[in-house]
C-alpha cells in the first residue's frame, strides 16, 4: 500500500515535472506578459521597415518649397503622394532621389474627370484637355491656380466660334453683336447675353450711309428685303457673300 | 529464492539509480537553473526568446506608451476622388505582395443605377485610378475606401486558436507572424474580408494601422499620401484629436453595426448601399 503511493506520487511527479518542463521549453518568454499572446510580437511589428518619411521630414530640408507649397491649392496635398515614398531619400539624400512626375498621365489619375468624384473637385477631361502637353508647362503643381471662368467664348461656344472663324465676321469679336455681362461668365443661365433685335443693328455696318470701312458689302436697306429681319436670310455666323 | 532475489535488487539499485540521473533535470527547469545541473535549465531559459535584437536598438521608443493610446481612423467617403494612391502606399509600406488579390486596404467604387441595382468594383484596388463609367442609368456613384476596421470587439482575435493575433493595448489588432499557424479561421471570422494569407510566410496578414509608423509619431501610410484628407487618423478618446474633431462635426457610421464588433473605422456620411 505505502510503496504503490509513494511509486504512484513519483511518477505524479514526474508527469507534472515533465509538462512544467515542456511549457517552459515551448511557450514563449513573453507569451501573457500582456495578454494571450506574444508580447515580444509587437516590437517586431513595430520594427518593421518605414518607406514614406512624411511631409514633416521633408519640410526639414525642403523648407522653401514647403512654404510656397503651404500657400496654396495643394497644400493638404503631402510631398509623397506625387514624389513617391521618400524615407529612403530622407536618410541619404544625394544617394537616393525621388522621382518627379512630369509626364501628362501623372495628374489625371487625380483630376481626370469620373462621375463618381465628389462635385467640385477639379476634373478636366485628359482627352480633351490641350492634348499631349505636358501638364506642368501650364500648371505649376507645387502652386496649382485655381480654375479661372473661361477668358474666351470659344471654350464654350467653340461651334460657333469655330463657324465663325472660317468666316467674313472672322475679325468681329463676339461681344460687337452680344451684349454680355460678367455675371454670364460664372453663372451662365442667370445672365444671358443679348442679341441683335431689328434690322437697324446690321443696317450699322451694312446700310448704304453707314460709316463703316468701304469694303464693306452695302445693301440698300429700304429695297433690300424690308419686310424680314436680316438673319432670316444671312446666318451672322457665317455670312455669304452673293 | 535465492536466484531470484538478486534480480529485485539489482532492478531497485538501477530504478534508484536511473532516478538519481534523471529527476534532477526537470526539477532543475522547475526551480530556475539554481541548483542541479545549471546547464539544461540555462538552456531552456535562453532558446525561445528573440531578446538581444530588442535589446541592442528599441523599436519602441521609451518615450511611447501604447497604455496612453487609443487609435481610430475617420473615414469621409465624400472627399475621396478615388485615386488609389492609399492603396499602392499600403503594398510598398508594408511589402504586401502586388498581385492583386492582396489588400491591406483597397477603394470600391459604388454605382447605384437607376434600375435600383448597386455595382460595387475595386479593379485592383484602386490602384492605378478607376476605369471610366457611363454616366447613363446612374442614380448616384461615389468612392468608399476600406480597410481593417481595427475593431474593439474583434471576431478574428476571438477564433485563433493559438493566440497569434490580439489586439494591442493601444487597440490595434495584430497578427505574431512567428505563431500564425496559417489556418486561416480568422478570415474566415473577418465580417469585413481585410485578411488574406501571405504567399511567402503563409500566415495570416492584415492592415496593422501601420503600427511601425505610429510608435515613431508618424500616421499610417494611407493617410500620409490621401490627397484631399479623406482619411482622418488620431486618439478615439482625446477630444482635441484630429479624429475627435471629425467625429464631432459630422455623422459617423461604422460598417455592419450589428455585428457588435465594435470597429474603430469611422465613416461619415455613409451611403445605405455600402457594406
Amino acid at each position: 500500500m505505502r510503496q504503490q503511493v509513494t511509486r504512484l506520487s513519483i511518477v505524479f511527479g514526474l508527469m507534472v515535472a515533465a509538462l512544467v518542463a515542456a511549457r517552459q521549453l515551448l511557450v514563449p518568454k513573453t507569451f501573457g506578459k500582456l495578454g494571450h499572446y506574444r508580447a515580444a510580437a509587437v516590437e517586431e511589428i513595430a520594427a518593421r521597415k518605414v518607406r514614406y518619411a512624411g511631409h514633416e521630414a521633408c519640410t526639414t530640408c525642403h523648407e522653401d518649397i514647403a512654404k510656397v507649397h503651404a500657400d496654396h491649392r495643394h497644400r493638404g496635398v503631402s510631398c509623397e503622394v506625387c514624389h513617391g515614398p521618400a524615407a529612403a531619400h530622407a536618410d541619404s539624400p544625394t544617394e537616393v532621389r525621388p522621382s518627379a512626375p512630369r509626364q501628362r498621365g501623372a495628374c489625371p489619375l487625380c483630376h481626370g474627370y469620373d462621375p463618381s468624384r465628389p462635385t467640385g473637385f477639379p476634373q478636366i477631361d485628359p482627352v480633351a484637355h490641350n492634348p499631349l502637353k505636358p501638364c506642368v508647362s501650364c500648371h505649376n503643381p507645387h502652386q496649382p491656380e485655381p480654375p479661372r471662368t473661361p477668358e474666351e467664348c470659344s471654350a464654350c461656344h467653340g461651334e460657333i466660334a469655330r463657324t465663325k472663324a472660317v468666316s467674313h465676321h472672322a475679325l468681329l469679336t463676339c461681344t460687337r453683336c452680344h451684349e454680355t455681362q460678367k455675371q454670364h461668365r460664372i453663372a451662365p443661365q442667370s445672365s444671358r447675353p443679348s442679341k441683335p433685335v431689328d434690322r437697324a443693328f446690321c443696317g450699322g455696318c451694312h446700310a448704304r450711309d453707314a460709316s463703316s470701312p468701304k469694303e464693306i458689302p452695302r445693301v440698300d436697306m429700304a429695297s433690300h428685303g424690308e419686310r424680314y429681319v436680316c438673319w432670316q436670310c444671312h446666318y451672322p455666323h457665317y455670312p455669304e457673300l452673293k | 529464492m535465492k536466484p531470484e532475489d538478486p534480480s529485485p535488487a539489482e532492478g531497485t539499485l538501477d530504478r534508484r539509480a536511473f532516478l538519481r540521473v534523471a529527476l534532477p533535470v526537470p526539477l532543475a527547469l522547475l526551480t530556475g537553473s539554481g541548483q542541479g545541473q545549471p546547464g539544461s535549465g540555462q538552456q531552456a531559459a535562453t532558446t525561445p526568446t528573440p531578446a538581444p535584437p530588442a535589446k541592442a536598438e528599441p523599436a519602441i521608443p521609451p518615450t511611447y506608451k501604447a497604455t496612453e493610446h487609443d487609435y481610430g481612423m475617420g473615414i469621409d467617403p465624400s472627399r475621396c476622388i478615388g485615386c488609389g494612391r492609399c492603396a499602392e502606399a499600403c503594398k510598398v509600406e508594408n511589402d504586401v505582395p502586388r498581385e492583386p488579390f492582396y489588400f491591406r486596404t483597397w477603394v470600391e467604387r459604388y454605382v447605384v443605377q437607376t434600375n435600383g441595382q448597386t455595382v460595387v468594383s475595386s479593379p485592383n484596388g484602386g490602384i492605378g485610378g478607376f476605369p471610366a463609367v457611363s454616366e447613363t442609368g446612374i442614380l448616384r456613384t461615389f468612392f468608399v475606401p476600406k480597410l481593417c476596421n481595427q475593431c474593439a470587439n474583434p471576431p478574428c482575435v476571438q477564433v485563433c486558436p493559438v493566440g497569434a493575433t490580439f489586439k494591442t493595448q493601444d487597440g490595434v489588432v495584430l497578427v505574431d507572424q512567428d505563431y500564425c499557424i496559417g489556418c486561416r479561421y480568422c478570415i474566415q471570422a473577418c465580417p469585413y474580408g481585410a485578411r488574406y494569407i501571405d504567399p511567402v510566410t503563409h500566415t495570416a496578414e492584415k492592415c496593422t494601422f501601420c503600427y511601425h509608423r505610429l510608435v515613431k509619431g508618424l500616421v499610417p501610410a494611407c493617410v500620409e499620401v490621401c490627397p484631399t484628407q479623406a482619411r482622418i487618423f488620431g486618439e478615439v478618446k482625446l477630444r482635441n484629436s484630429p479624429l475627435s474633431r471629425f467625429m464631432r462635426l459630422h455623422e459617423i457610421q461604422v460598417l455592419k453595426p450589428h455585428l457588435n464588433t465594435e470597429p474603430k473605422v469611422y465613416y461619415a456620411n455613409l451611403d445605405g448601399e455600402v457594406r
